[in-house]
């Protein structure tokens, strides 16, 4: 009976990762405790929260079952599906704040960018890996192309949080495929030219969300509010914090967004630097152990996959906190496993359940 | 397979530069984590003093200041919306231990009655969050000083001055300028969509019909704020920077409230609709539907017992009927039938028709009003005496596509764009609308015997009383259409400046003049000699019109007599009309419900909008209702 249990033991968590689960399970924890407090004195959202965490780790497990191999197949259909979902939004998506992002199923709504941010990155992954016998230039156009398309449906909704983070998740994994420096450097060029032209394409909002980071008193009702409330948080809450349950900018509700995209704030006032400290030692240790199954991956497309989805969490931490403290302008970004939100949740937890299922499923293929 | 995939056999090139690139990408995570961690010792320590100063002690808020909302006014500037300041006593739910218990220490100090508790419950459940809710409004002055002094017993509890909508004509007209209430969830989410959630902060009222809701970005105006210090309690200290509010622009209608208050008077008790339009430019000069009700009730957030009382009348005196009740319309489609005849070339003015009393079409007898028939008609006769055999005719011999056409083209059967928003579209029947209506096959197939009745305004038809008089208004203009309109120009509050609301054409529809003017003149006839003259004898001016009656109940052969029916049953009575008939600067539409026969109910009213328009008259001895001729 013991080794009976003993032995589906193993094969429930043979495909774990330890120091994965491990990091992941500590920022669970640290972000249900700032979603209590960033909620609990108006509506609390710490079940809910729990909740959205048990799907995300049973996501997690699930994909780490299964091997790479089988991972590919879903590239094409995923992201077939992912563009013509997109296509659907773009004609008779819900226009919700001025922005269309959303399809109605009729019972439900559904986020299909959201799907890009896994599809895009196992697509072009797997488009490197069809053809790595001979990667020559066309290939880097096409998966280009094949980046741009979503990327661009996405940014015109406009979404321009979820954009950044397919547009990042592609371009690593074309990086990793060995994209040659050359044609990097002269895209940062052509991006510094081009700007000037961006910023007449972009919409009024996320103009004034531009200019607010520089300036951010000139709009004290508008985003303006945010950064500033934001700033004086971190600031105020000093080395070791207020203690938890005691941020008055939080509970005095001058941070706006306080549970979701803006809970560093929160956190950040009741636990100090101290707190912020340990926060991106966690997220650090977590993108390290991605790398490093990043380069022990056994074949190109599970190290341009892995490679992909471990820069696309740092992409998260990096845009969300430099909004948060306000040295990046404001976009929906969320703090992975932190802000609340069920969908962002079980995206991120895919991402850890991928990077597992290639580190162990490494060992079978060298046998 | 196994083989190909392991890295012992990639190309070590491409391996080492892989690694080269996490290196690379290591490196790069490294550095921006370390710039965040820099920018947190920044924030954290170097600048800890000031922002725990900004935090703890100085806490600096932005309070915003709510604009004054623009009034409306009438075309003679007689003001039907403005606002006053008034104290409220307001409670902050989410800083409030026990409710109950505060409410009920409130109530010792300051008069509260149930039906305030119950308001206040119902603002409760449709709140957003955090934001504090009248208790008790119109304090008195001694009411604000018996509560400062027992302020501190009070927490979350603050007498705040708000400026109120008042509507100083009360129900007059309340039906177009509409009314203002309490931001809901629904109208939050049309601010975050128009992008004015920052202009809104601060504001709790936003138009909800009528006027109110159609400018509401016009009358809102732009909110101010005020940089204040608040101590750790949240009260303000001192005020550090200001920056004014601008106040929302003001609305002149093109209604003229003095004609609208005797167009509503001249309905009484009954239900009904008028609509008058200067057809010059569309203006609309009154919007009646009666009966109304008090936008002011709406203001403060409306007593249960006062929306109980609109919401179950049985005469709905919530329902615009102007532009909501539809309605078939009767006689009072028979000019547009006969242009249409006339424009189509299916039809002369010479031309006549023998009437016996009915028409027969496959075997089934549709019946005149008039028992025998007419004789001879022609079509200045048909309109005059409203002859049924006469359109009973025309309309099968047109065939159903060219009636919609043409009627399609006068508006019938959309919404005429009026600025008031939730307008009905009414029912234009054509085979297409059948098969869009119906589900089952049988019931999609449009019959020939459906087009006899079209003819006489029955059948499917069912138009708005604004469409039937943007029609009228439409010929008494020789097919110059225009979109009705109810705000005349709005006044920027910043500069002065008038911004016209179009006197642009909607469209210009390619009638003959001379056919136009035949219609117009058996119109004269109706009114001079017709089913119209007994209600317009005696006028100081030559006007033109049509009776109409709308079947509420079918018959089923026997004979309609009115004392037979019970009140709710009987026919609608229509009336559409335009004078001068020379130059027309007025024309309008009416239905009363239940009112009977046209010339018996509809058209005294009409007679004595004109007539007070036109000449200033006021109302005395209006044609009784006894022995007019049937339409």
């Amino acid at each position: 009976m013991h080794a009976f249990l003993a032995r589906v033991w193993r094969g429930l968590v043979a495909h774990l990762d330890g120091p994965l689960l491990l990091v992941t399970f500590a920022l669970m924890i640290v972000g249900l405790a700032t979603v209590y407090s960033a909620t609990y004195d108006a509506n609390n959202r710490l079940w809910l929260q729990a909740g959205n965490m048990a799907i995300g780790l049973c996501a997690m497990w699930a994909v780490a079952q299964l091997p790479p191999q089988k991972l590919m197949r879903f590239g094409v259909p995923l992201y077939v599906v992912g563009v013509i979902l997109l296509i659907l939004v773009y004609f008779f998506g819900i226009k919700v704040n001025g922005a269309r992002r959303w399809l109605s199923l009729g019972f439900t709504r559904v986020q299909p960018s959201e799907l890009l941010k896994i599809a895009v990155p196992l697509m072009l992954a797997w488009y490197f890996h069809k053809n790595e016998a001979a990667l020559r230039v066309q290939h880097y156009v096409v998966a280009s192309l094949l980046l741009l398309v979503p990327f661009a449906l996405i940014a015109r909704q406009p979404d321009l949080g979820t954009a950044i983070l397919v547009g990042a998740a592609g371009f690593y994994v074309i990086f990793f495929a060995g994209l040659s420096w050359a044609v990097i450097g002269g895209l940062l060029a052509a991006a510094g030219a081009a700007a000037p032209f961006v910023w007449t394409m972009l919409h009024d909002y996320q103009r004034k969300r531009i200019l607010t980071l520089i300036d951010p008193t000139t709009d004290p009702l508008g985003s303006g509010y945010h950064i500033i409330q934001s700033t004086i948080a971190i600031g105020s809450g000093g080395s070791f914090g207020k203690g938890w349950l005691a941020g008055t900018q939080t509970h005095l509700e001058f941070i706006p967004e306080r549970h979701t995209d803006f809970i560093l704030a929160v956190f950040s006032e009741e636990r100090g630097l101290l707190g912020n400290g340990i926060l991106l030692v966690l997220y650090l240790l977590l993108i390290g152990r991605g790398l490093m199954i990043a380069a022990r991956a056994s074949t190109l497309f599970a190290r341009v996959l892995a490679g992909s989805v471990t820069l696309s969490l740092f992409t998260y931490v990096f845009v969300n906190m430099g909004m948060v403290s306000g040295i990046l302008p404001v976009v929906g970004v969320p703090l992975p496993f932190m802000s609340y939100g069920g969908t962002a949740l079980v995206t991120l937890s895919v991402g850890i359940g991928i990077l597992m299922s290639i580190n162990t499923h490494r060992m079978l293929v060298r046998t | 397979m196994l083989a190909r995939q392991s890295s012992l056999n990639a190309p070590d090139g491409d391996l080492s530069r892989f690694h080269l690139r996490v290196v690379l990408a290591a490196a790069g995570v490294l550095l921006a984590l370390s710039l965040l961690g820099a920018r947190f010792f920044y924030l954290q320590v170097v600048q800890h003093d000031y922002y725990s100063t900004r935090a703890e002690d100085n806490r600096i808020s932005v309070v915003p200041i709510v604009p004054n909302r623009g009034v409306i006014v009438d075309r003679e500037g007689v003001v039907l919306a403005r606002n006053y300041s008034a104290f409220t006593l307001e409670i902050t739910p989410s800083k409030v231990d026990d409710l109950e218990a505060t409410i009920d220490g409130l109530s010792e100090l300051i008069e509260v009655l149930p039906k305030d508790r119950r308001r206040f419950r119902k603002l409760l459940e449709e709140s957003k969050t955090f934001e504090s809710l009248p208790i008790r409004t119109r304090l008195s002055e001694e009411e604000v000083a018996r509560f400062a002094a027992n302020r501190y017993r009070f927490p979350g509890v603050e007498v705040k001055a708000r400026l109120f909508r008042q509507y100083p004509q009360g129900p007059i007209a309340s039906h177009a300028i509409g009314y203002i209430n309490r931001i809901n969830k629904r109208d939050l989410e049309m601010i975050e969509e128009r992008e004015q959630t920052a202009n809104y902060r601060g504001t709790d009222h936003i138009g909800k019909t009528g006027i109110e809701q159609k400018y509401e970005f016009q009358l809102h105006g732009e909110t101010g704020y005020e940089q204040v210090e608040i101590d750790a309690g949240g009260r303000a200290i001192r005020s550090l920077s200001r920056t004014a509010p601008v106040q929302g622009n003001s609305l002149t209608l093109t209604l003229d409230v003095k004609l609208q208050e005797m167009a509503e008077k001249a309905f009484g008790e009954r239900r009904g609709a008028l609509v008058a339009i200067e057809p010059s430019t569309g203006g609309i000069l009154a919007l009646v539907s009666n009966p109304s009700f008090d936008p002011n009730l709406f203001v403060d957030g409306i007593r249960t017992d006062d929306w109980d009382v609109l919401n179950k009348s049985r005469d709905r005196p919530m329902l615009n009927r102007a532009l909501n009740g539809t309605y078939p319309p009767g006689s009072t489609f028979k000019p547009f039938m006969a242009l249409a005849a006339l424009e189509t070339g299916k039809r002369t003015a010479g031309q006549t028709i023998s009437d016996p009393g009915f028409f027969n079409f496959a075997g089934h007898h549709f019946r005149d009003d008039k028992k025998g028939g007419h004789g001879t008609v022609d079509m200045y006769k048909s309109i005059v005496h409203s002859c049924d055999t006469y359109y009973y005719m025309l309309a099968n011999d047109m065939g159903i596509d060219a009636i919609a056409r043409f009627m399609g083209d006068l508006g019938f059967g959309q919404a005429t764009g009026v600025d008031i928003e939730g307008e009905s579209d009414g029912v234009l029947p054509s085979p297409e609308w059948k098969k869009r209506r119906f589900r089952r096959p049988e019931q999609q197939k449009w019959y020939a015997g459906e087009t006899v009745s079209i003819g006489i305004g029955q059948g499917y038809n069912s138009y708005t009383p604004i469409q039937l008089a943007q029609a009228t208004a439409t010929v008494a203009n020789g097919g110059v259409m225009f979109r009705p309109h109810l705000v005349k120009y709005i006044t920027d509050s910043r500069s002065g400046e008038k911004t016209m609301i179009e006197p642009e054409p909607l469209r210009r529809l390619p009638w003959k003049p001379k056919n136009v003017e035949v219609i117009r003149n058996a119109m004269i006839g109706v009114n001079t000699q017709g089913t119209g003259a007994r209600a317009f004898a005696g006028a100081g001016y030559t006007s033109g019109g049509k009776t109409g009656t709308a079947q509420v109940y079918s018959l089923k052969g026997s004979s309609y007599r009115e004392s037979a029916v019970k009140k709710e049953l009987r026919d609608h009575a229509l009336f559409i009309a335009f004078a001068p008939a020379e130059e027309p600067r007025i024309a309008l539409a009416v239905v009363v419900e239940n009112g009977g026969f046209g010339a018996q109910s509809a058209a005294p009213i009409a007679r004595m909008v004109i007539d007070y328009y036109l000449l200033g008259k006021l109302p005395e001895g209006a044609a009784k209702e006894d022995d007019v001729e049937e339409d």
